[in-house]
């Protein structure tokens, strides 16, 4: 195991393709989304956004071979400082940071301006392999749950603090890497169970149908089965606990969200109520992909994104320049394009010696997994419209350098895992 | 345990893939209503207004043109930091006003922009434009009123404002919306279509915030909008002018024709208003004090005021007679008041004088010598047959119907024949003594100010008349309308209006219109009326044209409730044709008693 080999025969060309694919169409498609017909500037112009891409798509090249060089056992090793250092810089940006667009998660260097939140998360990734793969560790353990908690918790935390909620429900997906390393489904079960009851709770304008509804079903469940007073107290608990937290779910919308996050939520049911307002990014979002029809109004064709209807189209709503160019067709390789780096990535995950290299395989492919649904999700009005971009192809230094930063590190850990012994 | 956790990862992330490509076919494939919503929002039809056809005088001024005029726009959301009550003290509208405006446009839409203050004149505009810049979010937007070189010829002009709803409905050609602007009476109506041209539609797109980002398929769609057509009018500004300064504070017209042509001159309605206040920010306002006035200055009297002919109806019943032969020239016959009324002192006149005289008791004669021609041993048939040859004599001046000038509302004034009295007795059986008074001009006959106009033009003519018209020529070719090119003859022989012209002569050489009417190197022939209007005083009539060889002008003119024709419409008939003729008036003092408007003694 000491002979040294070439980095470029032992890399997974296949993620590498798949991962320039993605970033060479997300940038077209940044050109696309701010192409204006009667200025006509070339994709390569100093004054769009696609320039800049090209230069942050420059720069994460430049990274790769930084990770590539780098002896892969840095990772494993300095996790644990990785992770300090970004949980410093959160709290140092969220004293000293700029404030953009409502969220104090910014540096600002002379011209440049950073978000060391899209940091934290392969930072996270790291730190919570490293730990998994310590010897002897057990996820039944309390005192080890509780402690991966707060590893995912603190920089959520910090990041909410910044007031970029977003970014912190990321932080949600390493629930899977958890449950993949054996923690109980009951946790997860009971997210969905959550997450049903929230979105009911926002449908249902009046609670009282609700609480009649609960009981109803808690009577009906109580009369079906055995009539022991065990079984009954504990539905009648079980009861009690759904409704209180509908109620609690109320109560934190109404009067502890903000007034625009409150809206958000509020236009994903129901995006028509307020066009003008809160639904008007939902609205715009669904008229610009489903003008698009099957094929596509073609490359550059596209009117709904470049005349501004959808906002932050380069950014966050880059899915809606596919969506109306490309139409279902362009949709539909668009995500499988993503389906298969993430499956990809699952795959190489899976086929890791070492239990940190999988853990952390398992983190990227979470990570990208929850950006991909959700970003895509609030385009066409199945989620709530969250700030956070499409991983290698939404506009944006900050987010490209941390997904390439992120997917590099494992595939650097990948082209090595034959030097591993395992544990 | 594990090894099937290995699935359900790689599972969950298939199938929300698979929930998105469902979702995505429905919005994209399925549902049409993205590709419209998706269309409703950049293209935005706009609606290119011609430029509305000018009107000029027969000398080439221009009468009626384009001015513009500018709306204040807002698009709502781009207001920032409003000073609501300068905004209301700068455009002069109170806060009530304003916050309904405004609620009005955030209703229609915050991104588009809708008109807060319509027509702001260019005098406004200067006023407010310094200020514009403190008010983010308001635009001003150009497009074009009617504007008048003078203030005169309102009811013969006309108006141009928004189209009513009815008017809308009744649309059949769709060429209207809402809002548009349409020519409402007058020659803006007559011509409306010649006017107005042809409105142009571009598609245009534009972004969220309403900016142009060019046209919608390079133009495919695209209409060109042609401007309106000029109209060239035979109207003589100067003499128009001068009309109405002469009818100012009088009710009544003047209508005075070219007749060699049919080309009205000058066409004066009185009361009036100015033109121009029924234009711009104020239209309503105006609209309603104008219709409201008790003396209705938008009552078109030229064309809509009948009146009972009176004595000039003498002259067409002397012709007639001629015509029928029934009388000669050198025919006398006695003045006998008993049968009817007479004035002045004559007793035994031929027709030049019975006409020079007005003599009541010689036109009953004459027209019952037409009418009772003793074709039927039945008194009461031959009055039947009588009267309807008399009919068609008097219709071939005409009168009884509308001449066709080109303008709305001609009303047709009324000539009274068989049918009439047999509606009027009930069928029961009536004879000339129940009838004469349409002799003389009174009774049931009605005629209109330019009916007697043309008359003056006819007799002028000897004989013939070109349909009344004020609009020569369409566009700038000056190509004259073929429709005024006919001549319509009356069905009496020109050598019988030798001596109508012969008697008017006479009635302004030394006549009732040798007082007013006569001037010094101009030979007017002229017609003094004087029509009963019980219990107020009588209408003022008098026909004339000049001179007597080679008319170049006839005309008409009603004063109302002012007395004797040979008073106040005989004046301003011969100052009317001095100020064509010469370019002045030789007798200002005549001016001045039509001026001082003290007719009645």
């Amino acid at each position: 195991m000491t002979r040294r080999e070439d980095i470029t025969s032992k890399l997974d060309w296949v993620t590498v393709v798949l991962y320039f694919v993605i970033v060479i169409l997300g940038w077209l498609n940044i050109y696309a989304a701010i192409y204006d017909a009667s200025l006509d500037l070339s994709i390569f112009d100093n004054s769009l956004n696609s320039s800049r891409q090209l230069y942050f798509i420059g720069g994460a090249v430049i990274l790769i071979v930084v990770i590539l060089v780098m002896d892969f056992r840095f990772y494993e090793t300095f996790a644990y400082f990785i992770y300090g250092g970004v949980i410093f810089t959160l709290i140092f940006v969220l004293l000293f940071g700029t404030e953009v667009a409502g969220s104090q998660s910014w540096f600002q260097l002379g011209p440049f301006r950073f978000q060391p939140s899209e940091f934290a998360k392969f930072a996270t990734a790291l730190a919570l392999a490293k730990y998994i793969s310590t010897l002897g560790f057990r996820m039944d353990e309390v005192k080890n749950q509780v402690f991966l908690f707060a590893m995912i918790a603190i920089p959520a935390v910090l990041i909410i603090l910044q007031g970029d909620t977003g970014t912190a429900m990321v932080f949600a997906a390493f629930m899977l890497v958890l449950y993949r390393e054996g923690m109980s489904p009951f946790l997860l079960i009971l997210g969905v169970i959550m997450g049903f009851l929230f979105v009911v709770t926002l449908l249902v304008e009046e609670k009282a149908y609700l609480f009649i509804a609960i009981g109803v079903m808690a009577v009906v469940v109580i009369m079906m089965g055995k009539k022991t007073v065990k079984r009954i107290a504990m539905i009648v608990a079980g009861a009690v606990i759904v409704a209180g937290f509908i109620t609690s779910v109320d109560y934190i919308i109404e009067d502890i969200l903000k007034p625009h996050q409150q809206n958000r939520i509020k236009a994903l049911i129901n995006p028509e109520a307020d066009p003008q307002g809160a639904g008007w990014n939902v609205i715009q979002s669904k008229i610009a992909i489903g003008s698009g029809g099957f094929s596509g109004k073609g490359f550059l064709e596209g009117t709904q994104t470049k005349y501004d209807f959808v906002p932050e189209q380069s950014t966050d709503f880059i899915f809606c320049t596919i969506g109306e160019e490309h139409g279902w067709v362009g949709s539909l390789i668009l995500i499988g394009l993503f389906v298969g780096l993430m499956l990809r990535v699952l795959y190489l995950a899976e086929r890791q010696k070492s239990r940190f290299a999988r853990v952390y395989g398992y983190g990227v492919a979470c990570i990208l997994f929850f950006h991909f649904s959700v970003n895509i999700g609030m385009t066409i009005g199945l989620f709530p419209v969250v700030g956070i971009p499409l991983p290698f192809f939404s506009y944006g230094g900050s987010s490209l350098f941390a997904f390439t930063i992120l997917l590099f590190i494992f595939l650097k850990l990948d082209a090595h895992r034959s030097q591993v012994l395992t544990h | 345990m594990n090894d099937s956790r290995k699935l359900v990862i790689p599972a969950v992330i298939v199938l929300i893939a698979v929930i998105y490509l469902v979702k995505l076919f429905s919005i994209q494939v399925l549902e049409g209503k993205y590709a419209d919503a998706a269309k409703g929002n950049i293209i935005q039809r706009v609606i290119e207004y011609p430029y509305r056809g000018l009107i000029y005088d027969r000398n080439g001024k221009l009468i009626v043109y384009n001015t513009p005029e500018y709306d204040l726009t807002v698009v709502p959301q781009q207001v920032e930091d409003l000073d609501t009550a300068k905004f209301c003290e700068i455009f002069s509208i109170s806060r009530e006003e304003f916050t309904e405006k405004m609620t009005a446009a955030m209703k229609y839409s915050r991104v588009k922009p809708s008109v807060v203050i319509k027509q702001l004149s260019n005098e406004d505009l200067a006023k407010t434009e310094d200020f514009l810049v403190d008010f983010k979010g308001f635009n001003i937007q150009a497009r074009t009123t009617r504007a008048y070189s003078e203030p005169v010829m309102a009811n013969a002009l006309g108006y141009v404002s928004e189209i009513s709803k009815r008017r809308l409905d009744r649309d059949t050609t769709k060429y209207y919306r809402q809002g548009d602007y349409i020519g409402q009476s007058g020659l803006e109506s007559y011509y409306e279509e010649i006017l107005r041209g042809k409105k142009g539609v571009r598609l245009k797109i534009r972004n969220v915030s309403g900016i142009e980002k060019g046209a919608w398929l390079d133009g495919k769609y695209d209409t060109l909008s042609q401007p309106g057509e000029n109209l060239h009018t035979t109207i003589d500004l100067d003499l128009q002018k001068y009309g109405e300064w002469l009818m100012e504070g009088k009710s009544g017209s003047i209508v005075a024709i070219e007749p060699s042509s049919g080309e009205v001159l000058a066409i004066v309605s009185g009361p009036s208003y100015d033109p121009a206040q029924l234009t711009g920010r104020n239209y309503s306002e105006n609209f309603t004090q104008i219709s409201q006035d008790t003396l209705n200055p938008l009552f078109n009297r030229p064309l809509m005021a009948q009146y009972r002919p009176g004595s000039i109806f003498k002259v067409i019943q002397a012709m007639v007679a001629l015509q029928e032969g029934v009388i000669t020239p050198n025919t006398r016959i006695a003045c006998n008041r008993s049968i009817i009324g007479c004035h002045g002192p004559h007793s035994n006149e031929d027709l030049v004088g019975a006409i020079k005289h007005s003599c009541n008791p010689y036109f009953y004669n004459v027209m019952k010598r037409v009418v009772n021609r003793e074709v039927s041993p039945d008194p009461f048939e031959d009055t039947r047959i009588g009267l309807a040859k008399w009919n068609d004599h008097i219709e071939s001046f005409g009168l009884g119907s509308p001449l066709g000038i080109d303008l709305p509302n001609e009303k047709s004034g009324m000539i009274p024949n068989v049918g009439y009295y047999d509606r009027a007795y009930n069928n029961r059986p009536w004879k000339y003594s129940n009838i004469y008074s349409i002799a003389i001009g009174e009774g049931e006959n009605l005629v209109v100010p330019i009916q007697m106009a043309n008359f003056a033009a006819i007799v002028a003519n000897r004989g013939f008349y070109y349909v009344p018209h004020l609009v020569r020529s369409i566009g700038d070719t000056g190509e004259p309308l073929p429709v005024y090119q006919e001549k319509n003859y009356t069905t009496v022989d020109p050598q019988y209006f030798d001596i109508a012209v012969e008697a008017m002569a006479k009635v302004v050489d030394s006549g009732t219109g040798q007082y007013r009417a006569k001037l010094k190197d101009i030979v007017v022939c002229g017609k003094t009326g004087t029509v009963q209007n019980d219990p107020l005083p009588d209408h003022s009539v008098f026909i004339a044209f000049a001179p007597r060889e080679n008319p170049q002008i006839a005309l008409s003119v009603y004063v109302e409730d002012a007395g004797q024709g040979a008073r106040a419409a005989a004046a301003i008939a011969s100052l009317m044709i001095e100020k064509y003729l010469i370019g002045e008036t030789e007798r200002p003092y005549i001016e001045e008693f039509v001026k001082k408007g003290e007719f009645l003694f």
